[in-house]
């Protein structure tokens, strides 16, 4: 975790932590902002109930009226519940996809997972990357500065 | 490297030990042991347990699917109903099944938002329960309806005359609702399942199940960006998937309340039937867990204390199932109405008076046990109960469809029910469908969710003595 806060104070831009669990307090720690995934539901949400309400106007009021009762035709009462269920179903369907499309997942090929040492990301142990890419990359700073954050062994993993 | 200097007035101390709560994962397990004892049971060579009970199961739903094909070509007159009892056990299954669901929704969504960390270690396998028995009850109105090739009509699609369904009917809302509730329910499990998968991804030697895991594991890396979008996603599908759960049993006690029916229509039905739907589903969460817990030998994750906080919540929700049928029996005295009384002094006293008290015994006194700390922590005897429980309230639904519609306004109407062999196979039959897949999951699956049990060890927590992670210093 102070590795990570040694790391967002250098600078750094394209860089990240892999750890087995989400942890508590790095999102902080890496400087992030909170997560968008919210927007993707609400809009799935809104989207359901409307499409929802939509749907049974148009069914039951408009393209073969149906009346039961003397009963009005279209109410929101009774429309409510089947929308009230698209609205949950389309807002978790947001969120799932929101939450892929943000992660640019699925994909079926990351140079890290090619790493044998990697594979314990996923068991116990704790990683920070930083891609060559940055801008503030070079290759004897970075690794100084990994080593002074408390790294135990630091590779450069080739794409 | 330089250690952060903290002054001990501002480290956190561990608490008093008579307020230290026990562990959830005991005898101080590492992390990587999580993964090691729940991965295991996935991997290897298949266990003999599993194949004495997957055998029966294959028979079982082979049976279902005779049943059914029975049904099909005879009609549903081989079931035991007939004038005036129309609904028997088939409507009886389908709600018994779908409030056994409504457990595992609670575990993973409900008790998420209330930040129950305990929940981490049986979410998964009681999710996995949710789907099962969500696809269990979801056969019953489909071969209730007689035709089964008209099943269709009950989506919002035009008939042969361009005539839509008609959604003014509570029945209509229960396409919806349950259909709804299996597809976020998959959704719900899958998304956690991602993390998991990826560990089984990264545990595999086989490059068959390298494959099939990476292929599910949707190329999960760990990453914290990818956590912090992940958490955020998990925290709004728990956020949809409490008023899912709530409107659904909801809507199946509608299905009841909306007809005019004296032991049917009380506005007390959507209350009383989300809470028994709870009761049930801890009864039968209880019941695959406690042996699961000793076959798969994971009582150091699914620990005592797990236990006696299931059979706690079973304890209240069990109490306002009790409640429920109090204020039921007062009100039908305190309305006044003759044919309301008539029901519910027939309900108890009638010729259906036995199948009354099978359910007050089972629903009412049975978890009244589980005040005593020695009954909750006896593995045994919870087992046990929890069993009664179940039996309980299946006979809840064979009271409230039966006993309401066996006498109706008309004397000359009057019958008695009982079942067909068919009705009792078929029964059979879904727990033969529920358990092959409970099975197969259980093998093929890790059965507890192990990024999320991590999470909640000490050793993930960096403000604990134990903490790996520590602020300024080096992970362990």
């Amino acid at each position: 975790m102070r590795a990570a806060e040694t790391i967002r104070d250098a600078g750094f831009k394209k860089w990240d932590v892999f750890t087995p669990y989400p942890m508590h307090g790095l999102d902080k720690a890496m400087g992030m902002k909170s997560s968008k995934v919210g927007w993707f539901s609400f809009i799935g949400g809104v989207t359901g109930f409307t499409l929802g309400n939509l749907m049974i106007w148009w069914m039951n009021a408009y393209d073969y009226a149906i009346p039961i009762g003397g009963k009005p035709m279209y109410s929101p009462f009774s429309a409510f519940p089947p929308s009230y269920e698209l609205t949950i179903l389309l807002g978790s369907f947001g969120a799932l996809l929101g939450m892929l499309f943000l992660n640019r997942l699925p994909r079926l090929h990351h140079p890290l997972l090619k790493h044998r040492r990697f594979a314990l990301a996923s068991h116990d142990k704790f990683f920070v990357v930083i891609e060559t890419a940055d801008p503030k990359y070079s290759e004897t700073e970075t690794r100084k500065l990994l080593e002074s954050a408390g790294s135990r062994q630091v590779e450069v993993v080739e794409e | 490297m330089a250690e952060a200097v903290i002054p001990s007035s501002l480290k956190l101390q561990p608490p008093p030990p008579e307020l230290a709560r026990e562990p959830l994962v005991s005898n101080r397990r590492p992390i990587g042991w999580i993964s090691d004892a729940v991965a295991g049971v996935a991997e290897g060579k298949t266990p003999k347990w599993w194949w004495y009970a997957f055998i029966p199961s294959v028979l079982m739903l082979t049976m279902l699917g005779a049943m059914i094909l029975y049904l099909m070509s005879k009609g549903v007159g081989v079931w035991g109903l007939g004038q005036p009892i129309m609904w028997g056990w088939a409507i009886i299954n389908f709600v018994w099944w779908i409030g056994i669901g409504h457990a595992g929704t609670l575990i993973s969504a409900i008790l998420f938002l209330l930040r129950q960390r305990w929940r981490t270690a049986v979410n998964r396998a009681a999710e996995a329960m949710t789907i099962f028995a969500v696809m269990c009850a979801g056969i019953f109105p489909l071969i209730h309806i007689g035709r089964i090739w008209f099943g269709w009509w009950l989506l919002p699609l035009p008939n042969a005359n361009s005539i839509w369904p008609q959604f003014r009917s509570p029945l209509m809302w229960d396409v919806f609702a349950v259909s709804t509730y299996f597809t976020v329910s998959v959704l719900f499990w899958y998304m956690g399942l991602i993390p998991d998968l990826a560990v089984m991804r990264d545990r595999a030697r086989t490059k068959l199940r390298k494959f099939a895991y990476g292929l599910f594991a949707l190329g999960w890396t760990g990453s914290n960006r990818h956590w912090s979008n992940y958490e955020r996603a998990y925290l709004i599908l728990a956020g949809l998937s409490t008023p899912l759960v709530l409107s659904v049993h909801s809507i199946v006690s509608l299905d009841f309340s909306v007809s005019q029916l004296p032991g049917w229509h009380t506005t007390i039905f959507p209350p009383y039937f989300v809470a028994g739907a709870i009761f049930s589903g801890f009864g039968m969460v209880l019941t695959l867990l406690i042996p699961l817990r000793k076959v798969c030998k994971l009582e150091d994750v699914i620990t005592v204390r797990h236990v006696e906080l299931m059979c706690k919540v079973t304890l209240a929700t069990g109490s306002i199932v009790g409640y429920a049928y109090a204020m039921e029996f007062f009100i039908a005295w305190y309305s006044g109405n003759p044919y309301e009384r008539f029901t519910f002094i027939n309900r108890a006293f009638g010729p259906y008076g036995w199948a009354y008290w099978i359910m007050i015994s089972c629903n009412v006194l049975t978890p009244q046990f589980f005040w005593f700390k020695r009954i909750r922590t006896n593995m045994l005897i919870v087992f046990i109960l929890s069993i009664f429980v179940n039996i309980g309230m299946w006979f809840e639904r064979f009271v409230i469809v039966v006993t309401s519609l066996h006498r109706e306004f008309l004397p000359s109407n009057w019958s008695y029910y009982s079942p067909t062999w068919v009705d009792v196979c078929t029964y059979l039959g879904t727990f033969g469908l529920f358990f092959t897949f409970f099975l197969l999951f259980i093998r093929f699956v890790p059965l507890i969710a192990i990024a999320e049990v991590k999470a909640v060890t000490p050793q993930a927590d960096p403000h604990h003595p134990l903490g790996g992670a520590k602020e300024g210093g080096p992970h362990r």
